[in-house]
């Protein structure tokens, strides 16, 4: 807030006041997400609108239903889950059965945080715990990947959209895999420049790493973001994936690589930087983040599955209780 | 044992603690071993019975089995059940001409030790079928190795020479290629990464193909235990 | 006489609601999430369980001033131990398919602490009809829990129920729910659920007493 006389003013501490507000912040990332979805209509189609729709729907139906039954209405105003649904939107695969998007939703809020006691008492990130669920509980259509469709059959819904809640996707596409995929099965590397601009298979909002790093900037001039943990994050990954490339550089992938695939910018910037569910102590936060860091590295390159971001965000998120109880900075005096 | 003592009186002797114990225990072993003799005929016939089927399955047109062992270095058939043995079966018609063998290989899959019995044709070369006893993989996922159809069709007609490969799904063009399940490829690779290691074992101790192991007689037994 | 009928039935059906052993009491866990991926399953362990409560707490029952106090738990487990061994080789013999599913799980009927909890407290205690009747009615409480757990997971998992099939070929399984994780979250739905009833019954109770008190007072 800008005080425009500040030779007047009385106040103690703390003098500085900003203007930041729950419902301003959720906002703040609702902008920001709004590029990258626009691009993901752009490479999808309409199909990604139903996907985006249906979570999001979900998402606030559940927080509309539980509000109404602890009698509380103001949860639904401050937009978060609004953005938890978008951003568990972001995270599905363009050709996901809209039930399934839309029960992602559910669990998320119902699960990641009515359960919890609502915003600000959830453990993990609720839109990656609708995720969570969903992989576990769908795993195939969860990660069929359908190809980039272009501007000119923008009205085309692919049919496996349009499945009838718990039937089948029926199978209209050639599923192809991811980049993180082609790199892990078949040691192929997707260039570089269509990892940044979106050239690629992938979830609805990790195709393109540039709009993704736009929006994170954006976050950061408005100070809705802690940007040590996505900076911490970035370094991580390309420290120990750079190490691992020195060693074999055919079987492991290059540091850009592994920062432009996958879902690793929108996690890193959009959903490690939870402000609930992630440190509050600055030394904490770089704990935190190295720790993503280097678990999506360990879990790309070792596990079984190709893509590891979820899964270290969320244990992590585990971790920062511990996190935040150890790096308490001391008392002053003692 | 007095019975005047009620649960109440504290001042029990130990005699009395240990002789009660005892002749629960007593009558409780008795129980016991009665219902494991009462069941013991039903539990092997069940037993042998899975048995037959499995091979019968993996080695199509089989009307009779004999079970063989590998000891001195040839196959001979036995009865017994011996420790540490490694039996594999032969199949054979109904005049006793040998048609081939079922083989059990075990290995580790994506839960837990996947077990499965393969038929065999030694003259041909050929795995002629597949079927798994024991798997622990991902229900929906994993679990394919044995409830899709397609995938263990693969296994009806599998060369093993020079050795099983695995290939995309769809892909499958050489007799000694494989299809894997889409979604559940650390599973299917395991089943064929079993049949390779069991058939290295094997292919060196089983016979010439012509001079297998005939038929005995005494193998009638295990026939008529159906 | 009349009196003596409301306690049978007061015995039988508090294990079923009132004192559900898994809803309420929370006990038997291990077979409860472990074995209830299908309904056939479920109730498989169900009627081992039944089986094994019900001849035990006879037994105890029946045997009570003959077991001295300081021997009591392991005369306890000693009957319980010869009843699930009994049970075990039983379903070997007739169900070989479902004793392969239920595994481990049989042999490990005998450290459910509901059985054992029911002989100390009730059992050792009561007369012998009393004794199996509260024995039938836990057991049948667990049975409703391991069944509709069973049954949810089933439905939800494979798209069938006792095997037959529900939704067509087309039905997409939700995988989680046969594996470890589904019995978790089903049965922190289903305690939700549970407790969430018992909630809105004292509420109600509470408001029709005050209704009453207003009542009388005008």
């Amino acid at each position: 807030m800008k005080q425009k006389d500040p030779d007047l003013l009385l106040m103690h501490a703390p003098l500085l006041r900003q203007g930041m507000t729950t419902p301003g912040a959720m906002r703040d990332v609702i902008y920001a997400l709004t590029p990258v979805t626009l691009a993901a209509l752009w490479f999808f189609g309409l199909g990604a609108l139903l996907v985006l729709g249906a979570s999001i729907a979900g998402a606030v139906l559940t927080e509309w239903f539980f509000a109404l039954a602890q009698k509380r209405g103001e949860s639904l105003l401050d937009a978060s889950a609004i953005l938890t649904g978008l951003l568990l939107g972001l995270t599905l695969p363009p050709g996901l059965p809209i039930w399934m998007a839309f029960l992602g939703g559910v669990v998320a809020i119902g699960l990641g945080k009515v359960i919890w006691g609502g915003l600000g008492h959830n453990l993990f990130n609720p839109a990656l715990l609708g995720r969570a669920f969903l992989l576990a509980t769908f795993p195939i259509p969860m990660t069929t990947w359908t190809p980039l469709r272009g501007s000119e059959s923008f009205f085309h819904v692919s049919a496996s959209n349009l499945a009838l809640p718990f039937m089948q996707a029926k199978v209209d596409m050639v599923s192809s895999a991811s980049p993180l995929g082609l790199m892990k099965f078949e040691q192929e590397v997707t260039p570089l420049t269509n990892l940044m601009f979106g050239n690629t298979l992938g979830s609805l909002g990790e195709t393109s790493g540039v709009l993704l790093l736009l929006g994170g900037i954006y976050l950061w001039i408005r100070r809705d973001l802690d940007w040590r943990i996505p900076v911490s994050i970035m370094l991580a990954v390309v420290v120990f994936s750079g190490c691992l490339t020195l060693v074999d550089a055919v079987r492991f992938p290059s540091p850009l690589f592994s920062i432009f695939s996958g879902g690793l910018l929108l996690g890193a910037i959009y959903m490690a930087t939870d402000p609930v569910t992630s440190p509050l102590t600055p030394r904490g936060t770089w704990i935190f983040g190295i720790g993503i860091g280097a678990l999506v590295v360990l879990i790309r390159v070792f596990g079984g599955l190709p893509e590891g971001v979820m899964y270290a965000i969320l244990l992590m998120n585990a971790a920062t209780p511990l996190i935040d109880r150890y790096t308490q900075p001391r008392i002053f005096g003692r | 044992m007095s019975e005047d003592k009620t649960p109440d009186a504290p001042a029990v002797s130990s005699t009395r603690l240990v002789l009660t114990l005892a002749l629960a225990g007593l009558i409780s072993g008795v129980a016991i071993i009665g219902i494991y003799e009462a069941t013991l005929p039903t539990i092997t016939i069940n037993k042998a019975r899975e048995l037959r089927e499995a091979v019968f399955k993996v080695v199509p047109g089989v009307t009779r089995m004999q079970k063989l062992v590998y000891k001195n270095g040839e196959l001979v058939s036995t009865t017994e059940t011996e420790k540490d043995e490694e039996p594999i079966y032969g199949g054979y018609d109904d005049e006793g001409g040998f048609i081939g063998y079922a083989i059990p290989g075990a290995g580790p899959g994506f839960q837990d030790v996947i077990g499965l019995l393969y038929g065999y044709k030694p003259d041909q070369k050929l795995v002629i079928g597949m079927e798994i006893l024991e798997s622990r993989e991902t229900p929906g996922l994993g679990d394919k190795i044995y409830k899709d159809a397609e995938f263990v069709a693969n296994f009806k007609e599998l060369s093993v020479e020079p050795e099983i490969v695995t290939v995309k799904k769809g892909q499958k063009s050489e007799p000694n290629e494989v299809d894997i399940i889409t979604g559940a490829s650390i599973s299917s690779k395991a089943v064929v990464r079993i049949i390779n290691e069991t058939h290295t074992v094997w292919s060196t101790r089983l016979p010439q193909p012509g001079s297998e192991p005939l038929m005995t007689e005494s193998e009638k037994t295990v026939d008529e235990a159906k | 006489m009349a009196e003596n009928q409301n306690e049978s039935y007061e015995t039988f059906f508090r294990g079923i609601w009132r004192d559900n052993p898994v809803f309420v009491q929370v006990l038997g866990m291990c077979p409860m999430l472990a074995v209830t991926n299908s309904a056939i399953n479920a109730v498989a362990m169900g009627m081992a369980t039944l089986f094994v409560l019900v001849g035990s707490s006879f037994l105890v029952s029946s045997f009570k001033q003959w077991i001295p106090k300081q021997v009591r738990i392991s005369a306890f487990i000693i009957i319980i131990a010869t009843f699930v061994t009994v049970a075990d080789y039983t379903l070997l013999a007739l169900v070989p398919k479902v004793h392969k599913e239920l595994g481990a799980f049989i042999p490990l009927i005998v450290a459910n602490c509901m059985i054992l909890g029911r002989q100390e407290a009730f059992a050792s205690r009561n007369t012998v009809r009393l004794a199996v009747l509260d024995a039938m009615g836990m057991a049948g409480g667990f049975m409703v829990a391991l069944f509709s757990l069973g049954a949810i997971r089933e439905i939800l998992g494979n798209g069938s129920l006792f095997g037959v099939d529900l939704f067509g070929e087309h039905f997409e399984p939700w995988v989680i729910m046969i594996l470890p994780p589904g019995g978790f979250l089903t049965l922190g739905l289903i305690l939700l659920f549970f407790n969430w009833v018992t909630q809105q019954k004292d509420k109600f109770i509470e408001q029709v007493a005050e209704a009453e008190r207003v009542a009388s007072d005008g």
